[in-house]
């Protein structure tokens, strides 16, 4: 039963997310186009870090990963732009799950701190990755510009446009995320965090469990990326840094870890809340607004997320569900196991 | 029931869908009665911020200079500066916002290569004039494929190139050498000095990252190589380090720097106000602006500054900033009473502007690029100044031309 309904539930979702666009401007659709780009990276790693306790600093890198498949498959197809679409979307699959599975299988057999190190290396090393690879070094790859359909230039901007490509592609790659969660596999990753030991002793083996983890949380962040190279037609190094690989964690964390809606939220307030407090500063007097230009969005974000690890472990998720009904999540996650 | 609620929330959305759909309207975006809106982006944060934060304050500066002498036509220039903190990533952000939010009539002097290269495509796909690009790469001259961006400063190759030129004029036996940096940049300056000396007679070419901590192996490469002249093409910091690092080695060679890594005052504040007169005496550089201590353009220039940018240090920057709102404001004025995107192209293209440089602009429906040529310019007793030497470069070619500068009129504001 479950697995129809999940299907049904994304797609009313995506559609009045698609309906939605409607009620926006065109940078607030571009801005809603880079939030779905940051949910369905957020959505691997919540998955990744709350379910497998695997923790990964470098989700960004997968993201440009992603992104670099894209323009390198979408670039190559010709032919309609649903087909240059498509081609691009499995280029990107492809070379983010590929990686994803490099990272997997050193990740089976790293823990904790030595695995987040690893990722970290990985931001760290992309910049200068990017200058040595035959990938354009600062200035990135350009991605193919996919334009309205004549049939609805009418009706809507580019900008919208981008925005419910940027829609159905994060479902397309969050969906089968929540499958794989509230299935079987879900079972193993759970099992494998609360007790290798008993885990393997039951039959799961931990190493292929989180290998396989590792991929399922590569491909979505893999998609994400694909989705910024459709909305800024281009992908560069410069955009996969290390605050922002951070900020996805952060936006994982500030969601509640393991939960889907909790990505969610925690994207749109990654995008929107460095913006938000730009705004706040434009508007203080010149002076003090140029010393605060660029700073004061790194230093509330701070302080937003020690309040939230404070006042609610579980996250903006927990919350809402307080809020909501009261009533307990099926498979609620333990949120407070990813030391281990 | 909840799901009842959604579906009429759904609906209600749907009805906005005025919002977002395209705009038809006739009027030109940016443009009032009595305002013109334009936007730019810069790195007031980051990597790239020291000393280039500044131009956009002088940019400011000079507008509000226009502005309270009345304007251009009679419509005071709005000028929206954006941070990207020089993150191609923030660019993208920061344009789509200057074009969709505040609805710039142009985005004039966003500064940066990697930056500008990130948002170039969606400029054309806007039609958003794309006025004077602050890099010398020579993407942004390709009028039959971006017909709506134009380049400013002098691109990296014709420095190179003059350098190359006046450094064998001086000494036709000299051993010529090229520090770069690792990019666009340094490529071009390298480009350039091949094209006069042929890429055999360049002793020994060494290149370095902005994310490095210092220049010992490679001023030891150049010093080992036995180099005479050394060719920079770099940024500033970059290049009062090149120079420090020989003088800590007992090391005087001639230095040959590229307009963007050689500006005095900055250096001077690197090396120390002290060291900088010895250490940079006889520096040879290039330029296209006038920024000769005691010309009229910098007395102007300075008073500005003191008036409406609060007496910010002066420096090359601050000249540059300003003589890229003289020319948006001098286009805009000849772009007609009621400025269009399509008139303000045109006013660039016609080649009457004339700017303010030492040098003539070379715009045409056929040529994007700012200044095709440069002057020379050498430190003595701590005063950068320009000597009677310019070049101009053309398809490899390097012609020494006399310099022309434009003399100021009308104080400085345009089309009165």
């Amino acid at each position: 039963m479950r697995r129809l309904s999940i299907p049904l539930r994304a797609l009313l979702i995506t559609v009045l997310a698609i309906g939605g666009t409607f009620g926006l401007d065109p940078f607030r659709n571009y801005q809603l186009a880079t939030a779905a780009a940051c949910f369905a990276a957020v959505a691997g790693l919540t998955v990744l870090v709350g379910l497998t306790g695997q923790l990964s600093l470098g989700h960004a890198v997968l993201m440009a990963s992603g992104g670099y498949g894209f323009a390198f498959a979408a670039s190559a197809a010709t032919g309609p732009a649903i087909l240059v679409l498509a081609a691009g979307l499995l280029g990107a699959v492809a070379v983010s799950g590929l990686l994803g599975l490099l990272l997997g299988l050193a990740a089976a057999r790293l823990r904790g701190p030595y695995l987040a190190g690893l990722t970290l290396a990985l931001v760290i090393a992309l910049p200068s990755a990017a200058n040595t690879l035959p990938i354009g070094g600062d200035q990135g790859l350009r991605a193919p510009f996919l334009p309205v359909p004549e049939a609805l230039t009418a009706l809507i901007a580019v900008e919208q446009w981008h925005a419910w490509l940027a829609i159905i592609v994060a479902a397309l790659a969050v969906t089968p995320l929540v499958m794989l969660r509230s299935g079987r596999a879900g079972l193993r990753m759970r099992a494998v965090l609360d007790d290798e030991t008993a885990s393997r002793l039951s039959g799961v083996d931990p190493g292929s469990v989180k290998t396989g983890a590792f991929v399922a949380s590569a491909v979505p962040a893999g998609l994400g990326g694909a989705i910024l190279a459709i909305a800024t037609q281009q992908v560069a190094p410069g955009g996969y840094g290390l605050a922002f690989s951070l900020l996805l964690v952060v936006a994982a964390v500030v969601g509640g870890l393991g939960s889907i809606g909790g990505a969610a939220i925690g994207s749109v307030l990654v995008v929107f809340f460095p913006w938000v407090v730009d705004e706040l500063v434009a508007a203080a007097p010149t002076d003090l607004g140029q010393r605060l230009d660029g700073n004061l969005a790194v230093l509330v974000f701070g302080a937003v997320i020690v309040a939230v690890t404070v006042l609610w472990p579980g996250g903006a998720a927990r919350l809402l569900d307080r809020f909501l009904a009261a009533r307990p999540r099926r498979f609620a996650t333990p949120a407070t196991n990813t030391e281990r | 029931m909840h799901k009842r609620h959604l579906t009429v929330a759904a609906a209600a959305v749907l009805a906005l869908t005025a919002c977002s759909t395209p705009s038809s309207e006739e009027s030109t975006p940016g443009v009032t009665d009595d305002t013109v809106v334009i936007g730019t982006h810069q790195p007031l944060t980051g990597p790239a911020a020291a000393g280039y934060s500044a131009i956009s304050a002088a940019t400011s500066a000079y507008f509000e200079y226009v502005n309270a002498n009345g304007g251009i036509n009679g419509r005071q220039i709005e000028y929206i500066v954006k941070d990207d903190g020089y993150d191609p990533a923030n660019t993208q952000n920061a344009v789509r916002e200057l074009v969709t939010e505040d609805k710039v009539f142009a985005v004039v002097n966003g500064l940066g290569t990697p930056t500008h290269s990130s948002v170039l495509d969606y400029l054309d796909q806007q039609g958003v004039p794309d006025l004077f690009v602050s890099s010398g790469s020579l993407t942004w001259n390709q009028p039959g494929v971006y017909p709506n961006t134009f380049a400013y400063n002098a691109d990296y190759v014709t420095e190179g190139a003059a350098l190359a030129k006046y450094a064998i004029e001086q000494d036709p036996d000299a051993v010529i050498c090229v520090l770069g940096q690792d990019d666009d940049y340094g490529d071009g300056v390298i480009e350039g000095v091949e094209d006069v000396v042929g890429s055999n007679t360049i002793a020994e070419v060494q290149s370095y990252a902005t994310s490095g901590e210092d220049l010992n192996a490679q001023i030891g490469a150049l010093m080992s190589a036995g180099c005479e002249v050394n060719v920079l093409g770099t940024i500033n910091g970059f290049t009062a380090m090149a120079i420090g690092t020989a003088a800590q080695l007992d090391w005087f060679p001639k230095w040959y720097v590229s307009s963007s890594g050689a500006d005095y005052p900055t250096l001077a504040g690197f090396l120390g106000e002290e060291l900088a007169p010895v250490l940079l005496e006889g520096m040879v550089s290039v330029n296209y602006l006038p920024f000769s201590p005691d010309g009229e353009w910098v007395a102007l220039f300075e008073e500005i500054n003191a008036e409406y940018n609060d007496g910010a240090p002066f420096t090359g920057n601050t000249v540059f900033g300003m003589s890229v709102g003289y020319l948006f404001a001098e286009a805009l004025a000849a772009a007609g009473e009621d400025p269009t995107r399509e008139s303000l192209v045109a006013a660039i293209e016609s080649g009457e502007l004339l700017g303010n440089g030492i040098l003539p602009l070379s715009y045409s429906d056929s040529d994007h690029a700012g200044y095709r040529g440069v002057g020379i310019a050498t430190v003595s007793d701590g005063v950068q100044d320009y000597v009677d030497v310019a070049y101009v470069v053309s398809a490899g070619q390097v012609d020494a031309v006399e310099p022309d500068p434009v003399p100021l009129e009308n104080d400085g504001i345009p089309g009165n």
